[in-house]
């Protein structure tokens, strides 16, 4: 059962060079980030750069730390009290981990979205609303909120009850709320942990059309289970497995036509042909 | 026979579980052990349904009831003319009084306001107090007085000839608005509800604020690992169930005593200059306060638990502080639960008679409270005062006074609860 994970030098190298071909930059740049509860490891040594404007997809067994790795980027850990970090993570050349860094300010520029659809027990507009406005939004609200919801793809479908509970939405339409609220505040990058597990399959497509267009404006970083789905909407992905620790690492990192029709790693391909995981 | 084994052979737990009859059987046992527990659990219900009424009856039955009253003078006998008492004009009411008491209690009346300034029905109420002079006899209950009529009446005649027997409900409105005074028939509560009212006033903003304040540091900032956060959790915890006598201690060491030069107001110049020491309403409002404090902040802390995390994720994903995640967010959530907890904690500091038996309310006191400095008597003590009187008429006005306290509570639950249903519906909704 256990495969034999060590970690290859050129995990990080051949991603590097595939991507060399591209235009871009790296929305974000993790180096050595280790991530520890208490003296649990839950993940270690995550080398990985998440290039800009682009569809990332996380994928691996459950309890591989693929959420963990997601809410380092925003800083969302710092919530758990007994969370420690290692290493660095990168945010246009600025470490989010440094001491002069607010960790408020990281969440502003790094958005995210959950697994579970969680629109605040208020009204559609006050649900886009409140997050620019904590965060010193001077223009015109009511123009700002329709933008947003025109940008998640839900304004046609709630323009005409924006004064009632986001409550009563779907839970397909209760996530793209979230989404246009993430988005509200102007993020550079969306991280996404599972948006689509709760939904059904015609929900789940919207979503990830969704994500297609927001990936031309936006970096998305996304955790998934599906890896169908992974592989219809990311342009790079990245497996995570388990060692016998427990602990999660980075396998694998590429393009994802190269992870999932040749990956250079024997544990890729059996997780995403199906052997294990 | 072998249909039934070929049936169990193909179950899965391969012939161990009963089949068929047998196992209709034990079907038909476990129901009926199920229905048993429920009709244990409807007795526990009906049992204190039957407490309740039986301690509603008993409080009804003394409230409402026929009096045996004997007068020093027959009112008839004052009229002048023909004309009853109470429709006389001031001037001849006046003239009764005169020639009624002695010279000295005029005096002593006209000191204290003069005449010319009184209204007539208050030389009525003069008159009936010092001529007429109303004694009770003996009261009847409720039951008694429906049901029992003949007997009531009979029993009046036989013991009391020339008494004046009449229905009375001792909770009349001039019971709520008149002062303690030693004559039953004219003892009324205005000030314990003056003074209830004003020492839960001060209870809530005193234990209010600090309370959920506590709650919300213990809950959102508080390290909970760390010992001191779990010392400080378990005290508070251990708080909630001491008796509320040591609070009353507490209350007259430190508010009463320690505290004396702030509580008694001297410190503002603006004490009760016949008291002067720190038997006060705001060491009550205080003693108390201390009392429920654990109550609220256990309640509060129960509330903001229960507030799902993914609201607080959903908030800070935004680039929310900590602070603004709790005022926008975990607060609204978590304010009716809040509430719910504040109301159970107020009513109990309605009710509380031990502690302020100890902080020092006064016993006897007819002069309505005039701010947080004075002097005080509340609900549950005038009850308790007039519970332990020798005269059986006493013991009607307290259940009157109970009743009073009830509708006191019941009122100020009712308020809460519609201030919790506000905010419940302002988080769905608003």
């Amino acid at each position: 059962m256990t495969v034999a994970l060590e970690r290859p030098a050129q995990t990080q190298s051949s991603q590097s060079a595939a991507y060399a071909n591209g235009t871009g930059s790296f929305a974000i740049e993790a180096g050595g980030m280790g991530v520890y509860y208490g003296n649990f490891c839950a993940v270690r040594d995550v080398d990985m750069r998440v290039p800009t404007n682009k569809i990332t997809a996380i994928i691996g067994p459950s309890g591989c730390g693929k959420s963990t790795v997601l809410r380092c980027f925003n800083r969302m850990n710092d919530l758990i009290n007994s969370a420690r970090i290692e290493g660095e993570v990168l945010f246009q050349g600025q470490n989010i981990y440094d001491d002069s860094v607010d960790p408020v300010e990281v969440r502003r520029r790094i958005g995210m979205v959950f697994q579970k659809a969680n629109p605040f027990p208020k009204t559609i507009y006050e649900n886009v609303a409140w997050g620019t406005r904590i965060n010193g939004f001077r223009g015109d609200m009511d123009e700002m909120v329709e933008k947003a919801l025109r940008s998640a793809a839900l304004w046609d479908e709630v323009k005409d009850k924006l004064q009632q509970s986001a409550l009563g939405l779907s839970g397909g339409q209760q996530q793209r709320l979230c989404i246009a609220r993430a988005i509200a505040v102007e993020p550079e990058i969306i991280l996404m942990d599972e948006p689509a597990s709760a939904l059904d399959p015609i929900a789940t497509l919207r979503i990830e059309d969704l994500m297609k267009e927001l990936s031309e404006k936006y970096t998305i970083i996304v955790v998934t289970h599906n890896m169908q789905q992974a592989a219809r909407i990311s342009d790079f992905t990245a497996f995570f497995s388990v060692d016998e620790y427990r602990t999660g690492n980075l396998i694998e990192f590429d393009e994802t036509e190269k992870i999932f029709t040749n990956p250079s790693q024997k544990s890729t391909e059996d997780y995403i042909t199906g052997r294990f995981g | 026979m072998a249909l039934d084994q070929r049936q169990t052979a193909t179950q899965p737990a391969g012939g161990l579980m009963p089949s068929g009859p047998a196992y209709r059987e034990q079907v038909v046992t476990r129901q009926r052990r199920g229905r048993r527990w429920a009709i244990i659990f409807q007795a526990a219900m009906l049992s204190g349904i039957i407490a309740l009424c039986a301690l509603l009856f008993n409080i009804l039955n003394q409230s409402f009831g026929y009096v045996a009253i004997i007068n020093n003078i027959d009112p008839a006998e004052l009229a002048i003319d023909g004309v009853p008492l109470d429709e006389l004009t001031k001037d001849q009411l006046v003239g009764i009084l005169e020639a009624n008491v002695s010279a000295g209690l005029m005096r002593r009346y006209e000191h204290d306001m003069p005449f010319a300034q009184r209204t007539s029905e208050n030389v009525h109420e003069l008159i009936l107090e010092r001529v007429v002079e109303p004694q009770v006899q003996a009261t009847w209950g409720l039951f008694e007085s429906v049901f029992a009529r003949g007997s009531v009446f009979a029993e009046a005649e036989e013991r009391f000839p020339g008494s004046d027997v009449y229905f009375r409900s001792w909770l009349t409105t001039s019971f709520i608005s008149k002062s303690q005074s030693s004559e039953p028939l004219r003892a009324g509560v205005r000030t314990a509800i003056f003074g209830s009212l004003w020492v839960v006033a001060i209870t809530i903003l005193f234990s209010f604020p600090i309370g959920v304040g506590a709650a919300i540091y213990l809950e959102e900032y508080a390290h909970k690992e760390r010992l001191i956060n779990r010392l400080i959790q378990t005290n508070i915890n251990n708080l909630a169930g001491v008796p509320s006598i040591i609070y009353g201690m507490l209350g007259l060491a430190i508010f009463v005593r320690i505290l004396e030069v702030f509580t008694s107001g001297a410190f503002l110049g603006i004490g009760d200059q016949s008291t002067a020491n720190g038997r006060t309403i705001i060491s009550a409002g205080l003693t108390l306060g201390l009392l429920i404090l654990p109550l609220i902040i256990i309640n509060g802390q129960e509330a903001i638990r229960a507030v799902p995390n993914s609201l607080r994720q959903a908030g800070f994903g935004l680039g929310a502080t900590h602070w603004q995640v709790i005022w926008h967010h975990v607060l609204p959530s978590a304010m009716p639960g809040i509430l719910t907890g504040t109301i159970l904690a107020i009513s109990r500091a309605i009710g509380e008679t031990a502690p302020l038996v100890v902080v020092g309310a006064s016993t006897f006191i007819a002069l309505d409270p005039s701010g947080p400095f004075s002097k005080f008597t509340v609900l549950p003590i005038q009850i308790y005062q007039w519970t332990s009187r020798p005269q059986d008429e006493f013991r009607n006005l307290a259940a009157a006074a109970i009743l009073v306290l009830l509708v006191l509570l019941l009122t100020m639950n009712a308020s809460a609860v519609l201030l919790r249903n506000h905010f419940d519906r302002g988080q769905a909704n608003a």
